[in-house]
This record gives C-alpha cells, structure tokens and sequence, in this order.
C-alpha cells in the first residue's frame, strides 16, 4: 500500500487554476462518489483552502493512481492539461506525510502559523468520513497531523507573535489594559485598516463605541454597523474623557490631538490609561503625547515594525517546528510498517490452520471411529503445536528488526512459510529454464 | 537547639525559587503549579521551625536580628499565597520565592544574639505592635516587587522595544492593581503597628514617641506612603509615579529595618533588646 499526496499551492499554482479546480470541491458529495468508483483508491481525501487543493489516497498501485488523480483534477472544467501538470506537485510515502503535518501545522501557509488551516482540514475530514471516503491508515493518519499541528502550536512559538497590524494593536492593547471587555472605542474617521483593528477588539468583547467623523453621516452609517454612537469631530476632546482605546485614521493634514489636550483630558479621567493607535499618514496625533504618564500612543510604523518582528519570531521557530514533523513522520511510517505485518501473520496462522485440518482429517480417518471426547484432545493438541510454533515468528515480524529495508524480513517470512504460491512457481519455473 | 525544620525551608523555597525561575522563563503552567505547592511546602516547615522556637524559649523570639528576619520570611511567604490565592499574578513568586530563600539563609548564617527579652518587652500590645508592622511590611514588598514589574513593563511599551520581559509580565492593569491592593492593605496594617506601638510605649516607657531612629525612619516612609495612598484616592495617581513612590517607600522600611540596627542604636535595635 502506498500513501499518495497530489495538488496545487499558492507557490506552484495562479489563483485562477486554483479557483478552478476549488471548484471541483464545492459538490463534495458528488466528488467523493466519483473518486470513490475508482477501484485504485483503497481510502482517499479531497482538503481544499483558499491557497490550497489537495488529494490525498492510499492505493495498491501507486503509478495508477497517480493517472487517476491527475486525471481526476483534470476533469475540472476550463483547466488546461499543460497548466495543470506545470503546477501540480506530487508526494509519496513518508513525504506525502510529512507534507500533510507541514500543511496541517501552518507551516507551509502564506502566513506562517496561522491557525485556521487546521480548521479547515478537520473540516474536510469530517466530511471525507461522511462519505465514508476514509479508512484505518487515512483515520490515523489525519488525526495524527491534528495533534502534530497541536505539539507545533504549543511546543514552538510559531503561532504567538502578532503579525498583522491590526492584531499587533490588539496585543499590545491586552498589555495595557489585561482584560479588554468593557472598554470604550473611539473611533477617529473611518478606513479599512481601521475597521479592521475594531473587528479583532470586537472579538475581544470592547464594549462601547464612538465614531467621531469629518462627515457625520459616514460616521452614522459605521456607527450602526457596530452598534456604537457617532458624534462630530468638535466633540472630540470632551469623548476623551470617556473612552480607553482611540483609533485614529483622518485625511487630516494636522495634528487632531496635540499633548496639552491630551495632558487635560488625563486629569479628566483621574490618570486612567488611555492606548492610542494612529495609523493616519500624515499622522493624526502628535507624536509627544506619548510623553505622558499612563498615555501610549502607537503610529503604523510602531505597528508595522512590531509586526515585523513577529514575522521574524515566527520564522525563527521554524526549524524546532519541521523536527517535530519530521519526529511525528517517522513515528507514523513506523506504524504504517507494523501495519504492512499484519497480512503476513494472518497469512502464517491461515496456513497453519488449513494444515492442521487437513491432517486431522487423514488422521480421523485411519483411526476409525472415536468418541467426541477423543477427536477434541487431537484438535487441542494439533492447535497449541501449531500456535507455539508460530509464536515467535510472529513476535519477530512485530518488532521489525530491520529498520533500514523493513521489507526484508518481510519478505524473507513469506518465502519460508512459502505464503505467496505464485511466487514459488514463477520461481522454480526459471530455476528449470 | 538544631534547625532541621529551618534547612528543610530553606530547600524548599530554594527549589521553589528554581521552578518559579524556570516557569518564568518557559511559561509552563505545570511549573507554576509545582513552584506553589513547593513554596506552600516551605511554609509549612517554616510554620514548624517558628513553633519549635517558640517552645524552645516559651514565647516567640524574634529579639534578634535573625529571629525577626525568620518571623518576617514566614509572614511574608503567607501574604504572598493569600494573595496569590485571590489575585494570582504568577510571574510574581519568581521575586518572592528568591527572596524568602535569602531571608531564611540570612536568618541562618546572622550571628544568634541574644534571645533573652526583657520582661517589660512581653505582652499582647508588643505581639500585635510586631504583627501589625510585620504584616505591613509583607504587603508593602509585595507593593515593591509589583512596582518593579510594572516599571519594567512600562519602559517596554513606552519605548516601543519589547524585549525578554514583554511577554512574560502581565498587563500593566493587572501590575497596577496588585500594586493598590498591596498598598490598600499595607499601610493600615503599618499604621496599626505604629499606633499600637506607641501606645504601649506610653504604657511601659510613659511616653508614645522617643525619637528613637527606627521610629523616625518609619514615620518617613509612612508619610511617602501616605502621601501615595492620598494622591491615589483623589486625583488618580497610578502607574509610573506610584511605582517609582512604592519603591521608595520600601527602600525607607527596608533601611529601617535592616540599616537602623547595624548603624545607628536605639532601644528599637535588636542588638539593644535586653536593656531598653
């Protein structure tokens, strides 16, 4: 048996062809029916994300079902045969799983280590098993990459450092404030990047918000999007008074805010921190209101540099990372070698039970007749001879001495128990030739 | 008499001071768990040693320098679990655990003096009079040590620089309301020990107040602290400035306590205990 892994990235493929062949996966049901007609698939998976689709199988014949799965990404309408096989990458054995833990702990992402891959590959596979697409080895095998993508998360840094702007802003508001539930937004004009910030502050339960704008209807409409109060630009110094966070973003070409402002609304607010993010250029807030007790104040390069370093973090961690996978991928191809035991085992007691029947057969027939009693003694007898024969044999399949060529001692219990019949006439034909 | 009771402590907080340390730098919350119950451990040894003393001479000794220090140690320890119970700031048992460590060796190698009070120093009044002042204090390094962290935290984000602490302190909310809390609770508890302190002055000595230096260095840092409380309550003081004012404040308590009784002598001094 052999693991097969076919697809197309970000890195190998246009967004076109990816959209294209994404759109083999939207009818799953119908997708699955058709892969699963192919008699070379023993277990398959199809997983798609938006910078990625992937199918992985478990075949008998591995140059089969590559054309099949080759095939297969070709019937996608619209797909050209040549861009297709320019773009397509393809992994057997032990690299198909180590590129599925790679997958699966972010570490082959755009975004190194973000963590809504492993969402949607779990997702995916829910629904591979409700097409009962999946077998053992594939079972294993994904919840597997599960908890590899888990030991990267928690063992390596990969996923803890902010590296977009609007989540360095919110990290660095939780070490301000800790808890940032209850707390009062105050929104300066409107763009994307600052909607954004307010989304992920959104997730971490702010409380009110206030949109302070140049045109007081733009402010309005943004203010019943987030369920939050819109007031005017000229109310700006008395809303200091209330709110935690200000984010601000104007096309304004002067200073909003200047320190003396600033320095008067603390004494309003008893000295509570204000977090101040300017992410305007030409910036909103002058710069030395930062100079002041309890105030912080953050411009987009601030933000970005800090983002920056993240990145850096980030792909500091990634060669701890790629151990842990290469680890878990010889763990996994060990188990799938124990795996690859187990016909031969039954192989050896299928035998030793046909020639145990057999002989009792001749055995009862010379004897003549026996009380029941009698002919149980001679099965019990023949039974335990055959299993102490074979115990260790099998115990010595089980441990797999021979790491470097697994197949070898496989191999070798095979043509001594003489398991594989064909095998010994093809043989003994070309010793007579 | 032998201190088995007092190396077992001492083990004790060190190895808590070791898994503190190592949870501070790997951020792992099972070391964190074990540094607790270690440091929990400690302290029930230290409870113990305090016990065997306290039989050993049939009242609590705490006349010399090392018995005060082995006295504030456990009061210490017991104010940081309390509150670590109630307020758990983690990251803060890597000072604490440290510093009960050194206060039991400092207990163990500073000279035995003599532990022999006079009778005029026993009674009800003395016990709440040390108490209350020991409690105090223990609020009030747990105030110091806070301030610490929230300066260090401070500096980061001000700066925009985030280095190795960034990550592994706490909010700058959650340092500062440590630093109110140990503050709310230290100094009236200092403020008790000062007035029950005088109060039995008056009564054995005839006077409340004998300028004595102890006596005048911690009125000083009483005063910063109440400068401090004042200013929190009324216009908001937090932060940068509470910290830097809590540190100190301590640095006053900790001359007065250790400074005042190599330096200069009064009938405060430990070495002075026996002739008032």
């Amino acid at each position: 048996m052999n693991l097969l892994l076919v697809g197309l990235n970000q890195k190998t493929a246009s967004l076109e062809l990816r959209e294209k062949l994404a759109g083999l996966i939207p009818d799953l049901p119908a997708a699955y029916l058709r892969l699963k007609e192919f008699p070379e698939f023993a277990e398959i998976i199809l997983y798609s994300t938006c910078n990625r689709v992937e199918l992985l199988c478990l075949a008998e014949d591995a140059t089969a079902a590559l054309e099949r799965l080759r095939a297969f990404f070709s019937g996608a309408p619209d797909v050209s045969p040549e861009a297709l096989s320019a773009s397509l990458y393809q992994h057997q054995g032990a690299e198909a799983v180590r590129h599925l833990f790679r997958v699966a702990a972010s570490l082959d992402s755009m975004v190194l280590g973000e963590p809504q891959i492993l969402g949607q590959i779990k997702e995916a596979y829910r629904q591979a098993t409700e097409q009962e697409a999946t077998g053992p080895v594939l079972n294993r095998l994904l919840h597997k990459s599960f908890t590899v993508a888990k030991r990267v998360r928690t063992e390596t840094g990969i996923g803890d450092h902010a590296v977009s702007v609007s989540y360095v802003a919110v990290g660095l508001a939780r070490k301000v404030f800790g808890e940032l539930a209850g707390l009062t937004v105050l929104l300066l004009g409107a763009g994307e990047m600052a909607e954004l910030a307010l989304e992920h502050l959104r997730t971490q339960g702010v409380g009110r918000l206030i949109v302070a704008n140049r045109t007081l209807e733009r402010g309005l409409r943004l203010a019943e999007r987030y369920q939050g109060e819109a007031v005017s630009l000229e109310e700006l110094e008395e809303q200091l008074g209330g709110a935690d966070i200000l984010i601000s973003s104007t096309g304004s070409e002067t200073y909003l805010l200047r320190r003396d402002q600033v320095r008067a609304a603390m004494r309003r607010r008893k000295q509570r921190p204000l977090f101040l993010i300017d992410i305007a250029v030409p910036r909103d807030l002058d710069p030395a209101i930062n100079e002041l007790d309890n105030v912080y104040l953050y411009n987009i390069d601030d933000l970005q540099e800090v983002a920056e370093q993240g990145w850096q973090k980030r792909r500091q961690e990634v060669a701890r990372a790629e151990r842990l996978v290469a680890e878990e991928t010889v763990k996994f191809q060990e188990w799938l070698l124990t795996l690859e035991v187990y016909p031969t085992i039954i192989g050896l007691k299928e035998k030793a039970a046909a020639i145990c029947q057999a002989e009792l057969k001749k055995t009862l027939n010379q004897l003549g007749p026996i009380s029941e009693e009698q002919r149980q003694s001679l099965e019990v007898l023949l039974n335990s001879v055959s299993q102490k024969l074979l115990h260790d044999p099998i115990i010595f399949l089980k441990r797999n001495h021979h790491r470097k060529n697994p197949h070898l001692e496989l191999d070798l219990a095979r043509r001594l128990f003489n398991l594989d019949q064909d095998r010994q006439t093809e043989e003994s034909e070309e010793e007579e030739s | 008499m032998t201190d088995y009771f007092l190396y077992f402590t001492l083990a004790c907080y060190f190895g808590a001071t070791v898994l503190w340390l190592a949870y501070f730098l790997a951020q792992r919350d099972s070391l964190y768990c074990w540094g607790a119950w270690t440091l929990a451990a400690g302290l029930v040894f230290h409870t113990l040693a305090l016990l065997q003393r306290t039989w050993a001479y049939g009242y609590l000794p705490v006349a010399s320098f090392g018995g005060a220090l082995l006295l504030f140690g456990w009061v210490l320890v017991s104010a940081f679990l309390l509150f670590n119970w109630r307020y758990p700031i983690r990251v803060l048992g890597a000072l604490v655990a440290p510093l009960a460590a050194l206060i039991i060796y400092g207990a163990l190698v500073s000279a035995r003096g003599q532990e022999t009070i006079s009778p005029m120093l026993r009674g009800v009044w003395l016990l709440a009079h040390i108490g209350l002042t020991m409690g105090g204090i223990a609020a009030l390094t747990l105030n110091f040590l806070g301030g610490i962290f929230y300066l260090i935290q401070e500096r980061q984000l001000k700066a925009k620089r985030f280095g190795f602490f960034f990550r592994r302190l706490p909010s700058l909310s959650q340092l500062d309301t440590l630093n109110y809390w140990c503050l709310s609770i230290g100094f009236p508890l200092l403020t008790g020990g000062i007035v029950t302190g005088s109060i039995y002055a008056q009564h054995t000595l005839g006077r409340f107040w004998s300028w004595d230096p102890k006596e005048v260095l911690t009125l000083l840092a009483w005063l910063i602290y109440a400068v401090l409380m004042h200013e929190r309550l009324t216009v908001g003081w937090r932060g940068r400035r509470a910290a830097w004012l809590a540190i100190l404040g301590f640095l006053v308590l900790l001359v007065t306590f250790v400074g005042a009784n190599l330096w200069v002598s009064g009938y405060h001094s430990f070495a002075q205990f026996g002739k008032p």
